[in-house]
């Protein structure tokens, strides 16, 4: 088919006003959050049925074009790039909830609907959905489950993967592929809903996700320890899971991330302290009291020069505006930012902090550090300018030294942020070749002509 | 026309700004055109990734990436809320300002601005010619909002409810003024606007009844032209630069403690855009950073200078507030006008998303009037949902585009600026 025709094909599926091949609106879908180069999709098609989303998946196919799906292009690995001359598929046109069942606390979504606006509706209903990803105000559902996106709330909580039920998905043949189910228990044949999650696009095109929902904690405490040292704080963190309480959050900045913050907002943070721990127990409200109490307790056991509990709602909302404060704070320095989310177990956080510092030190980098310590999940984020070429070369350097000591002791390239195009070279070192190879070998049966999101997490076509 | 690489060029003066932009794509949550099309070119990073194409010569469309530019309120939003603190207006002004230059103005946009804004004498004539025979064009449709529609198919005007020219301006009403300090011990320059100076005189007539109240004196020169802003985010910069050096000649002929407006849009421009973006006269620059610290919307003065108080409330009438986004996202001032609904003793309830943009912007809803009206809509539900009689605002151009959305919803509420509720109640 010539060009022309194929976009009359798109426009057939979808809607001639929702086809855009000018330079401007391709221009505008060629990156995401991820700091790499961008790269010019031919076609951006943004369905608004269902039907509609399984025939350009299918017309794709028929014609080897290049598929990328696009939520709020808030990815930070670069997921969301289009391959070469591909074709961008929009789902924010896709972004119905379809049904909100507060009986067997489930709901259904379309895969654009945005992440805090459905935990809100939830919230009306009395229910509770936690994963709380830092894009929530503009992230979608999709996105989150093909992301497993994560948050504030994974130790106690968990993450999306945590609450996908099922999904239900077209394949390349425009197929519907229906997984999983509303029930809490299923064991219906594969587990393929699973395998959408963290798929980032390469495996399927979501149509629908079944959500699950829990019921909210009655009550909730915040508190924020002040520690002498990163390794004191650390240690502390290590401690309170030791004494067995899980945290619904428990997160850390370390000083350079805490004086930033103070600089930015001027809310009074300790600016001479080594490092920050901000705590929130959750669940019924003798059980707050009394975790709360023994968290103070572990906290000043292990060194805590001083401890604040939040008295009421105003108290803990600073609280908490502190710890969202960290990026958009560390953000403003410089002008470009690389936020890593390379994560140990636990038990290792001092060492990783110790190991942040000496990589700062060695390259002559500015690195803030905070993050969902309780879960070892941190986030070193380097500032620098991209067009500063040479310190450019040293941020890559630091990025693979980060890599190389997360893996060393035993954690993960990424926590949350996927691995998409930045982390794909990568991947084998966690893992294996034969990892490698299983999951290419499948991808390549289930997409034989490699138009689903290409070139991410398992690399270039071989 | 120059060529394009040159056009890049001048882009390339934004890169500093640009680079700043990290790409988290956090304004989709508050932009409100994107909230109606859902298109990146719609929000802040599309429009920044265009500019960034530009100066990089990675686009060859200038004219495409001009008109995605303009599909933008100017409601400052996004830099309100950008995680970076990206100087999103300020880049978007010198954007409009380069692609002015390079595709040069509308032949409408040339005669509104270079022959009639900068001559404000000729203005005012042009006008009110304009308030006498505009009967002959339009009818009344609603008394209590006082507005307007076409009475035969008229292209601009559309299906507009619209408040249409007052009969006497402000300047033929109270010429000027120069009254010393009362029993407050402080004089203030009342910079009037257009827009109340030719729509809504009572606004003006109210402020300068409470400035009497309160024992303040007023200097209100003849002769005050445009604060500019409608040029500027045209990228017309002369136009800009001619209006400040206008006003300032006007203002610095006499002595002021504080200069007030009953405009969001105006108080913001002369604080911000004034000392920023005025490329005239170098000798000026001083002065126009001293204005700034001492320039103050109506409210903001009535509470923070003269310490006004809200009052117990005793049945009053039903108000809400809808924020101007030249006074919530530019300057942050949200709590004075609302102190001031209740110091006038009404009985004040605060709407849904209250500091969502009207979808006004200026030029915006002549252009896109088909996008503003939808963000308009929204506005109009939220301030009927809130169950009061009178919409309060601090911003005229706020208050066309309100009484245009409840007009056409048959409403049956009034639009009020905040300053004449308080007028009323003394």
């Amino acid at each position: 088919m010539t060009k022309d025709a194929i976009v009359k094909e798109f426009e057939a599926i979808a809607g001639a006003e929702n086809v855009m091949t000018s330079e401007t609106d391709r221009h505008a879908y060629s990156y995401d959050a991820a700091v790499l180069d961008s790269v010019m999709p031919a076609l951006v098609v943004r369905p608004e049925t269902s039907e509609a989303l399984g025939g350009v998946t299918k017309l794709c196919n028929d014609n080897g074009l290049p598929l990328t799906v696009r939520g709020a292009g808030t990815n930070l690995s670069g997921g969301t790039i289009p391959h070469p001359g591909g074709v961008v598929v929009l789902t924010n046109g896709l972004n119905r909830i379809l049904e909100i069942n507060e009986e067997d606390m489930y709901a259904v979504v379309e895969p654009g609907v945005v992440t805090a606006q459905f935990a809100a509706e939830v919230a009306k209903r009395g229910l509770f959905y936690p994963p709380d990803p830092g894009s929530q105000t503009v992230s979608t559902l999709g996105g989150n489950v093909a992301e497993n996106a994560g948050g504030l709330r994974g130790l106690k909580y968990g993450v999306t993967k945590d609450y996908v039920m099922g999904v239900d998905f077209w394949d390349v043949n425009g197929e519907i592929v229906k997984s999983g189910s509303r029930t809490v228990k299923c064991v219906t044949g594969y587990n393929l809903a699973g395998l959408m999650v963290a798929s980032e696009g390469t495996l399927g095109v979501f149509d629908k996700l079944i959500l699950k929902l829990v019921p909210p904690a009655q009550a909730a405490k915040s508190m924020m320890a002040i520690f002498p040292s990163m390794k004191a704080a650390s240690e502390t963190v290590a401690a309170i899971i030791a004494n067995k309480i899980v945290p619904a959050t428990l997160e850390m900045m370390d000083n350079f991330t805490i004086r930033t913050v103070e600089n930015f907002r001027g809310a009074g943070l300790p600016v001479d302290a080594a490092a920050l721990l901000l705590i929130e127990v959750d669940g019924h409200p003798a059980q707050v009291e009394d975790e709360a109490a023994m968290v103070e307790k572990i906290c000043k056991a292990n060194g805590a020069t001083e401890l604040k509990v939040a008295k009421d709602a105003a108290e803990r909302d600073a609280v908490w505006q502190a710890r969202r404060d960290a990026l958009p704070a560390l953000a403003k320095l410089k002008p470009t930012c690389v936020l890593e989310d390379a994560t140990v177990p636990r038990s290792k956080i001092p060492a990783m902090i110790e190991a942040l510092e000496d990589i700062s030190k060695k390259l002559d980098l500015t690195i803030g550090t905070f993050g969902h310590a309780g879960d070892g999940n941190l986030h070193p984020t380097i500032l620098t300018d991209k067009r500063d070429k040479k310190e450019w070369e040293r941020v890559e350097k630091g990025i693979d030294m980060i890599f190389d000591k997360a893996l060393a002791m035993g954690g993960t390239l990424s926590g949350e942020h996927g691995i998409g195009l930045a982390k794909s070279k990568y991947l084998e070192r966690e893992t294996s070749r034969a990892t490698l190879e299983y999951s290419r070998r499948m991808k390549s049966v289930l997409d034989p002509k490699g138009i689903l999101n290409p070139g991410k997490i398992v690399g270039p076509k071989s | 026309m120059a060529d394009i690489n040159k056009l890049a060029h001048m882009f390339k003066e934004l890169d500093d700004q640009l680079v700043g932009c990290m790409k988290c794509g956090m304004c989709q949550a508050v932009c409100p055109v994107f909230a109606q099309s859902g298109r990146e070119t719609d929000v802040t990073r599309g429009k920044l990734a265009l500019l960034d194409g530009l100066a990089n010569e990675m686009l060859q469309d200038p004219e495409g990436v001009n008109e995605k530019l303009n599909r933008c309120l100017l409601c400052g939003t996004c830099q309100a809320n950008c995680p970076s603190g990206v100087s999103v207006m300020d880049i978007f002004l010198k954007a409009r300002a380069i692609m002015t230059g390079y595709f040069g103005l509308s032949p409408a946009k040339k005669a509104i601005f270079r022959g009639m804004l900068k001559n404000p004498k000729l203005f005012n004539s042009l006008t009110s010619m304009g308030a006498k025979f505009q009967g002959l064009f339009t009818k009344k449709v609603d008394d209590m909002l006082g507005s307007s529609c076409a009475r035969f198919n008229a292209p601009v005007i559309g299906d507009r409810h619209f408040n249409t020219l007052a009969s006497k301006p402000l300047h033929k009403i109270v010429p000027e003024l120069d009254t010393p300090a009362g029993k407050s011990g402080i004089k203030v320059a009342f910079y009037v606007g257009c827009v109340i100076d030719k729509i809504f005189p009572q606004v003006g007539e109210a402020i300068l009844k409470v400035l009497d109240h309160h024992g303040v004196g007023v200097f209100m020169p003849s002769g005050q032209a445009c604060c500019g802003i409608p040029a500027l985010s045209s990228g017309d910069t002369d136009t800009f630069d001619t209006l400040v050096g206008i006003n300032m000649e006007r203002l610095q002929s006499g002595e002021f403690d504080y200069l007030v407006t009953g405009c969001a849009t105006c108080t913001a421009t002369i604080k911000e855009l004034w000392p920023r973006m005025y490329k005239g006269n170098s000798a000026l620059k001083y002065d126009l950073a001293q204005l700034e610290k001492k320039t103050l919307d109506i409210s903001q003065f009535l509470v923070d200078i003269l310490r006004v108080e809200s009052k117990e409330i005793k049945g009053g009438r039903g108000v809400t507030y809808h924020d101007p986004c030249h006074l919530k996202n530019s300057l942050g001032v949200t709590a004075q006008p609302r102190t001031m609904i209740q110091a006038a003793g009404c009985d004040f309830k605060e709407m849904a998303e209250a500091g969502t943009c009207c979808g006004c912007g200026g030029s915006f809803n002549i252009a896109h009037y088909d996008v503003s009206k939808k963000i308009g809509s929204r506005k109009a539900d939220n301030i009927m949902a809130s169950g009061v009689q009178t919409a309060a605002t601090s911003c005229p151009a706020c208050m066309l585009q309100i009484t245009d959305m409840l007009s056409q919803k048959n409403a049956k509420m009034d639009v009020k600026h905040v300053i004449e509720l308080y007028a009323e109640s003394l």
